[in-house]
């Protein structure tokens, strides 16, 4: 606690305050730091699968979107070895999926694709998995495309707590975990998701896609094009604010 | 969705047993089932489906009418003396490993350590263990199934689980006299019960070592309605047996002490989490439970205590590793996959359904017990000054005498060593495959919290056995039980046995230490829980105690970890080809 009477914590170098019942990520991104992370989403509660975000605190290692602050917290986040670590998580989602940067309609929209860029990945490291993964393309609007699903959750949370229609869950141990659909055939078709659905839009990656957009921006114009994930997060934290404000 | 009744029907039967009912009475789980279970149940079909394809013992394919799982562990599985034993049963009735043979006869496949380990080789012939196995009982099983012979008429021999306890401490040597601890419960009131436990110093029995009084103030503290009380059986950390003993012959003090637990934190339900290899333990349990229900020990009114209802039911797992972690136990209880939550919060505040739970382990509510009856300084006169009491061990691997020993904290690993005549060991692996790993530069250290921890198991290794072997059978489980939640743990611990086994096959270099080293730290410190935290604990160990287990199998010169032999192997099936012209590699 400062002598002013607010709570702090501190991250890296930089002293910021919270309000109880903050996140250490909710605390970083309201104060404009930047902590990598790709399954917490502003306004969705938190899942903490991805791993990314984890920081050190004291001799302990959690992640920032699950931990609440607590005042005088030290926390060290952006160091080379807290880094390297997610640039070897990012690695991981990398081979455990079939992702297919070039010709994928989410190239440049991507943020598995962003993080990499951002971390500094050059290469896969990890040997590929290679695992068979079906695609549903059932629906006549949307594509699920298991290949390139990280198993963020996202969809399952906005679908759950913001649509309100429950259309996805994650079912299956280790790397068999796999997304599924709320519906007994399992067909997305007979799910009751549609295309302005957070759910359908939320996809970091290029798992769930609406069909018959193709490359409507070109590459070049995109959206990672034009800005690095470290500015996306906080305008998407941002955006959140204000809604909150408004609401 | 409301809290309540979450995993139970109207007829109040766990999700669990009634996914183990269908998957006994069709040998699989059919997509109707799971249709008309989500319908009976109020719950989303997802979650029935995601139920299903988390637990081991469920299958969406048809198994076969004989269903054979051979254990792998170290110490029970199925390696008998450089017989592979699963690969003999296999070629016996033309079964391929996996799948069921094509009359639907029988299906054999493999499982994480039943639990079996100090007797040798062993499996679960539809879901009941058969221990010892060996070459010769192998042919007679294979005859057996092959006759279609009922598995209850199979030789009474065989069905039998014997234990043998070799050395017995404070617990196991004190008589136990149903009703008593709960008669000195009442008579000194809660507040004196719970001031005794925690005077006791005693700790958690599985393996982290919370303060148990402590605990359980925590829960009593925590504001709520409704307080729950969790026996944690599902001792699934391969090498532990000592739980199947004491589920057996210690029950009545197990219950008594969740009874007791229950008296002091206000709690009116209770469970023991049984894990599905043990299931054959669930008629003895239960008689135990009735016994005490006509003793007035369980129902309402305990020793006519007016206000003090209490009971326990009895949930069993379906093959997780994984609910052994108490907040994975706790969404399994409440019929869902095994998943650990996000913690802070801890289930003595936001437990089962949200409420304040105490979860404890078998060996644990049974000292509590003792303790209630015999006082803090009886127990506290054995052990440490920080691991006051006894510990029961489950000693298996390569020693003349395995089996249940019961040991004063602060025993040395040497006298533990000699005790169970264990010579020329290499190593020891203390606390399973997620403890810790030592040479015998380390067998004048202790086993207490604060030297050497363990949740029981203690698994040793002769000089002849192959440590390599031992890591990639480690990485192999750990890869299989990763829940799959978070990255690090459900890529991490598959990149490891990746890793190891590549090593193994003659594709290692030297670059691969440094790898198996960083990728260890980052599964160790990014994973959501103590499972990710504790997989890579072997290969850390391996690499510092016993670099020359890696580096002897590393090729001096450059070898691709690309196996261009292995890649044609599917181009080979494809074209009906394994002629020498067929194989290019140049070994």
């Amino acid at each position: 606690m400062t002598d002013d009477g607010t709570n702090t914590i501190r991250i890296d170098e930089q002293e910021i305050p919270f309000t109880a019942g903050q996140t250490i990520m909710d605390a970083a991104l309201a104060a404009g730091i930047y902590i990598p992370h790709l399954c917490h989403y502003p306004g969705l509660s938190p899942s903490g699968n991805c791993r990314l975000c984890v920081v050190e605190t004291g001799n302990r290692s959690v992640a920032a979107c699950t931990t609440p602050a607590a005042a005088g917290q030290q926390i060290r986040s952006d160091t080379p070895e807290m880094n390297a670590a997610r640039k070897a998580i990012t690695q991981m989602l990398f081979v455990e999926g079939n992702h297919i940067c070039p010709s994928c309609e989410k190239t440049g929209n991507c943020k598995l694709q962003a993080m990499a860029y951002h971390l500094g990945m050059l290469d896969d490291h990890f040997p590929q998995f290679y695992q068979r993964r079906e695609i549903d393309a059932s629906h006549p609007e949307i594509l699920l495309d298991r290949c390139r699903c990280i198993l963020c959750d996202l969809c399952v949370r906005a679908s759950r707590d913001i649509d309100k229609k429950n259309v996805f869950a994650i079912a299956g141990r280790g790397t068999n975990a796999q997304l599924i659909v709320n519906t007994p055939s399992g067909k997305l078709a007979d799910a009751s998701i549609a295309v302005t659905d957070l759910a359908a839009n939320i996809c970091p990656v290029g798992a769930i896609l609406i069909k018959e957009q193709g490359y409507q921006v070109p590459i070049g114009k995109r959206i990672f094009d034009q800005s690095t994930i470290k500015e996306i997060a906080l305008q998407e934290h941002s955006a959140q604010q204000e809604t909150d404000r408004d609401s | 969705m409301t809290r309540t009744n979450i995993c139970h029907s109207s007829n109040s039967e766990h999700l669990l047993h009634r996914l183990h009912a269908i998957q006994q009475q069709y040998r699989h789980i059919p997509s109707q089932a799971m249709q008309q279970v989500a319908a009976e149940y109020r719950l989303p079909v997802s979650q029935i489906k995601s139920v299903v394809a988390f637990y081991a013992f469920f299958s969406t394919q048809p198994c076969g009418r004989y269903h054979i799982l051979f254990s792998n562990c170290t110490s029970c599985g199925y390696w008998s003396n450089g017989h592979n034993l699963l690969q003999s049963l296999c070629q016996l009735l033309q079964v391929t490993p996996g799948q069921p043979r094509a009359d639907g006869l029988v299906s054999i496949d493999e499982t994480s350590c039943i639990g079996m380990c100090d007797h040798g080789a062993s499996m679960l012939v539809n879901g009941i263990p058969i221990i010892g196995l060996n070459p010769e009982k192998i042919a007679h099983i294979a005859q057996q199934i092959n006759s279609e012979v009922p598995i209850q008429h199979w030789s009474a021999t065989w069905l039998e689980v014997p234990d043998r306890v070799r050395r017995r401490d404070l617990l196991l040597s004190e008589a136990w006299i149903p009703g008593s601890a709960l008669q000195q419960a009442l008579k000194q009131g809660a507040d004196d019960t719970l001031a005794n436990i925690q005077r006791s110093g005693l700790r958690g029995r599985g393996g982290a070592g919370f303060d148990t009084g402590q605990k359980w103030r925590l829960c009593r503290e925590a504001s709520a309605d409704t307080r729950y009380v969790i026996c944690n059986a599902d001792e699934g950390e391969p090498g532990t047996f000592k739980d199947r003993y004491l589920l057996l012959e210690y029950a009545d003090a197990m219950l008594e002490g969740m009874t007791v637990c229950a008296f002091v934190i206000g709690a009116s339900q209770g469970f023991v989490y049984l894990r599905g290899e043990y299931r054959y333990l669930l008629p003895s349990l239960q008689a135990a439970l009735d016994r005490r229900r006509t003793q007035g020990l369980l129902g309402s009114c305990i020793l006519d205590r007016e206000g003090f209802d209490f009971d326990i039911s009895i949930v069993i797992g379906a093959g997780a590793y994984i609910c052994g972690e108490e907040s994975a136990l706790i969404e399994s209880l409440e019929g869902k996959p095994g998943i650990p939550r996000i913690r802070p919060p801890f289930p003595v505040t936001h437990g089962y359904l949200g409420q304040p739970t105490v979860v404890n382990n078998v060996e644990t509510f049974i000292a509590a017990a003792q303790i209630t009856v015999h006082g803090a300084d009886w127990f506290k006169a054995v052990g440490t000054s920080t691991s006051a009491g006894s510990k029961v061990f489950s000693i298996s691997g390569d020693c003349e005498k395995p089996g249940i020993y019961e040991y004063p904290f602060g025993i040395t690993i040497r006298q533990v060593l000699d005790d169970c005549d264990a010579v020329d060991v290499q190593a020891v692996q203390i606390g399973g495959p997620a403890g810790v790993l030592l040479s015998a530069r380390d067998f004048n250290r202790t086993i207490a919290f604060e030297d050497v921890s363990t949740g029981g198991s203690f698994l040793v290794f002769g000089k002849q056995r192959d440590l390599l072997a031992i890591h990639r059978n480690f990485a192999q489980f750990f890869a299989h039980e990763s829940c799959g939640f978070c990255a690090p743990c459900r890529v991490g611990t598959q990149l490891l046995k990746i890793t190891l086994d590549n090593i193994a096959a003659g594709r290692g270099s030297t670059g691969d230490l440094e790898e198996l080293q960083q990728l260890s730290q980052i599964v160790q410190h990014q994973s959501h829980c103590g499972l990710g935290h504790s997989a890579a604990n072997h290969v850390l160990n391996g690499l510092r105690q016993f670099p020359h287990t890696f580096t002897q199998a590393l090729k001096p010169h450059f070898t691709a970890r690309f196996d261009l032999d292995r890649s044609l192997a599917s181009a080979r099936q494809i074209t009906q080809r394994d002629d020498a012209a067929a194989h290019l590699d140049n070994r």
